[in-house]
């Protein structure tokens, strides 16, 4: 037999918990095996201008398959993610059918893994087909590998369904999530509900429907122990209650997407429903208030909300789109040009917390150290480049940032050991 | 100005200068033969994913005044979102040669949205709650006219009584009205307000009362039944005791006071009085002066010929 590759990632800083030093990173047959000086191997990865890290890990990913293949594939979002410098993706459980199955959640894993780019673990359901109605069967899906759970896209409305089903899933150690958004309350919304969509005419969507359902949750956390991951959170309102529930010490994670930190609710004026997205683009004080929570720790977790969507679906009247954008791609740059965190922080935020929340924590969100899985990023957060709707891998267009300069961005990524993107380009 | 998508772009000086030309075509409307070659050869598109008969006629009997040709696309909404795209109906009607466009569409937003789709002139004849600028140059006109107060509103007070939230024309008028110098006061109960706050420069009054005595303009929107169901007001009993326009409230207008109603009327909810008993009643000037306005607004984006005014067609 061969002897096996010996792949190294030369040039680069090295970033761990407490340590960003110099160093070169030597893996073998899937694992890190040497981190050190003046390393060599058979295949070299440049790394020159680089931080290299364990690999991104997406909370929030729509791959579309089963049920939208026009707009996504698992491949298709797999190739997105791994140019992003993700090694793993939660798969949002809002297919068709929904993920609510051990046989649906085993199709899509099956398809992550056939794909080979990263790792696909799909997120279970709450309720059964994400109606409310009823609790999926978390025993079974945690016992086919599910760790976190949420009826994304559509919150729980219930809130003696939504107080069950914590108490059932803690028993199981499993994580929900939810997308807070008290339906009633934005029925029809097209975007924030401020100054912006009074003078156009269309519904609005009030910070209130997502902070209520927040406050909701998290006196269901206190009463029940349970520990609950909020998405997508929108609001300078959510900030302060995740902020004080941490404070009293509750069991709860939050995450932000990029483009709450950095698009706002004005961008909707030209009636353009690429930044039609639910939570709705909100205020530059919205926007202050979640930075604020990124840098002092209230927020755990960037998370894209990658949403595809097929170009006849986003040429609908605004009113009719349908919310949702991309972000597995441009997630880095825009995290790095609107908010520059340390190199530690944002492996953090992109890495080590998504990793544990998601559960996963046994094979990524790891150290870049001898013996542990080599899921690696290697980023450049001086690397200034133009989005391209054109240019992703993605199969649908809908990036908010067509046209727009971003600083930062993925260079290399290696998954299981194998280089799955190199000089910014996806192995096909 | 190339498109009528909104009033958001025109200032007092553009708005003045189409009702100068509104007045030249109110003087055609009154000739024995009112039609005149101005836009021979050119050719106007409704295209209505609403209904809307009034506003279509109006329109289509403005372009013809000025011998455009005129077609007509009529869809309700629905078979549109069944496959059928927007771009495509107006990329094929382009294909056939259209120099403007009128559009009317229930979702907010799509006048502007076509533009992309077409090189031809766009008119907003009504998008959602968003705007619908020809009525409220029409109804600028109507005001201006009747008071003789040549372009400007300067120092008059006029109410907008009823749905603002929800309203187009109310959206449209607030802002041309305060840009021509009014007083604009939105008279409403908040369910029926703009959540995000209405444009600088309006007042805000919670009964009809608070206004009907010193206003020089009535202004009044439709009610729509529809509104109780979502709990927007109580019921319509209450909302004419306290937004209606009864007898008794229409004698204490000022006796200069127009009485105005964008159309069509729900007579028993908002007006519990018969206009043609008011002697400030605009309404059916409001009709005749939107063909005139929308000639105005026809004639000029689509830039016809001054000469072509001058001589009527046998
Ligand atoms: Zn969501």
């Amino acid at each position: 037999m061969a002897q096996k590759k010996r792949i190294v990632v030369k040039g680069g800083t090295v970033v761990n918990p407490g340590a960003v030093a110099p160093a070169d990173v030597a893996i073998v047959d899937g694992l890190v095996v040497e981190v050190g000086q003046g390393l060599d191997g058979d295949d070299v990865l440049d790394a020159t201008g680089c931080h290299v890290s364990s690999g991104f890990v997406d909370l929030h990913t729509h791959l579309r398959e089963p049920g939208k293949e026009e707009a996504e594939t698992i491949e298709t979002g797999s190739r997105a993610a791994a140019l992003g410098g993700y090694t793993a993706v939660v798969a949002m459980p809002n297919t068709d059918p929904a993920q609510d199955s051990v046989m649906v959640v085993e199709f899509v894993r099956e398809q992550g893994r056939r794909a080979g780019l990263v790792d696909v673990h799909p997120a279970g359901c709450i309720t059964v087909g994400r109606a409310g109605t009823a609790l999926a069967p978390y025993a079974s899906l945690a016992a086919a590998g599910v760790r976190i759970f949420t009826d994304d896209g559509n919150g729980v409305q219930d809130p003696l369904l939504m107080r069950r089903a914590l108490e059932y899933a803690r028993d199981l150690g499993v994580t929900l999530a939810q997308h807070c958004e008290v339906s009633r309350l934005t029925e029809g919304a097209v975007m924030h509900e401020g100054s912006c969509c009074s003078a156009m005419g269309v519904p609005g969507w009030p910070a209130l429907a997502e902070e209520l359902m927040l406050h909701r949750d998290i006196e269901l956390v206190r009463l029940t122990g349970a520990p609950m991951h909020f998405l997508h959170l929108s609001t300078a309102g959510s900030v302060e209650l995740v902020r004080r529930a941490k404070a009293d010490g509750l069991p709860v994670t939050a995450e932000v997407t990029p483009h709450h930190l950095a698009l706002d609710h004005e961008l909707l004026a030209g009636w353009d429903p690429v930044f039609k997205v639910n939570p709705p683009l909100r205020t530059r004080g919205d926007i202050e208030a979640l930075k604020q929570g990124v840098a002092d720790g209230t927020i755990d977790a960037v998370a894209t909300d990658h949403a595809p969507h097929a170009a006849h679906a986003k040429e609908l009247p605004l009113d009719q789109a349908p919310p949702g954008m991309l972000g597995l791609e441009t997630a880095l740059g825009v995290l790095v040009t609107a908010v520059a965190p340390a190199p530690e922080r944002l492996c953090e935020l992109m890495s080590w917390n998504p990793a544990r929340i998601a559960g996963i924590d046994d094979r990524h969100g790891r150290p870049v150290a001898p013996g542990e899985p080599a899921n690696i990023a290697v980023w450049d957060t001086s690397e200034v480049w133009t989005v391209s709707r054109h240019a992703l891998a993605s199969r649908s267009t809908n990036t908010p940032y067509h046209g727009m300069e971003l600083r930062g961005r993925n260079r290399h990524t290696i998954h299981d050991g194998r280089v799955v993107v190199r000089d910014r380009k996806a192995l096909a | 100005m190339k498109h009528l998508i909104t009033t958001a772009g025109l200032d007092a000086a553009e708005i003045g200068n189409l009702l100068d030309v509104a007045d030249h075509m109110a003087e055609i409307n009154s000739r024995p033969v009112p039609k005149v070659p101005a836009l021979r050869g050119r050719t106007v598109a409704s295209v209505f994913f609403e209904d809307s008969t009034r506003t279509r006629l109006s329109f289509e009997t403005a372009a013809k005044r000025l011998s455009a040709d005129t077609m007509t696309f009529s869809a309700s909404t629905s078979s549109l979102n069944k496959g059928e795209s927007l771009r495509d109906t107006i990329e094929t009607l382009s294909a056939m040669g259209v120099d403007a466009f009128v559009v009317r569409h229930k979702s907010s937003g799509v006048p502007e949205a076509v533009t992309q789709w077409t090189d031809a002139v766009v008119i907003n004849a009504g998008d959602g709650w968003h705007q619908h600028p020809t009525q409220a140059l029409l109804d600028a006109f109507t005001v201006t006219r009747s008071f003789g107060d040549g372009n400007t509103m300067q120092g008059r007070h006029i109410a907008i009584v009823g749905d603002i939230k929800h309203s187009r024309v109310a959206r449209s008028c607030m802002d041309v009205f305060v840009k021509l110098g009014a007083r604009v006061t939105a008279v409403a109960p908040s369910t029926l307000l703009p959540a995000g706050g209405l444009p600088g420069g309006v007042a805000v009054a919670h009964g009809i009362d608070d206004v009907v005595g010193e206003c020089d303009v009535l202004y009044m929107l439709r009610m729509q039944r529809e509104r109780m169901d979502s709990a927007l007001v109580p019921e319509l009993g209450e909302y004419s005791a306290r937004f209606g326009l009864d007898p008794a409230r229409a004698a204490r207008l000022p006796a200069h006071s127009l009485v105005m109603h964008p159309g069509p009327m729900n007579r028993g909810v908002e007006m519990l009085v018969d206009p043609s008993h008011l002697p400030g009643s605009r309404i059916l000037a409001q009709v005749a002066n939107g063909v005139s306005v929308r000639m105005a607004v026809l004639f000029s984006l689509l830039g016809g010929a001054a000469a072509g005014l001058e001589r009527g067609d046998s």
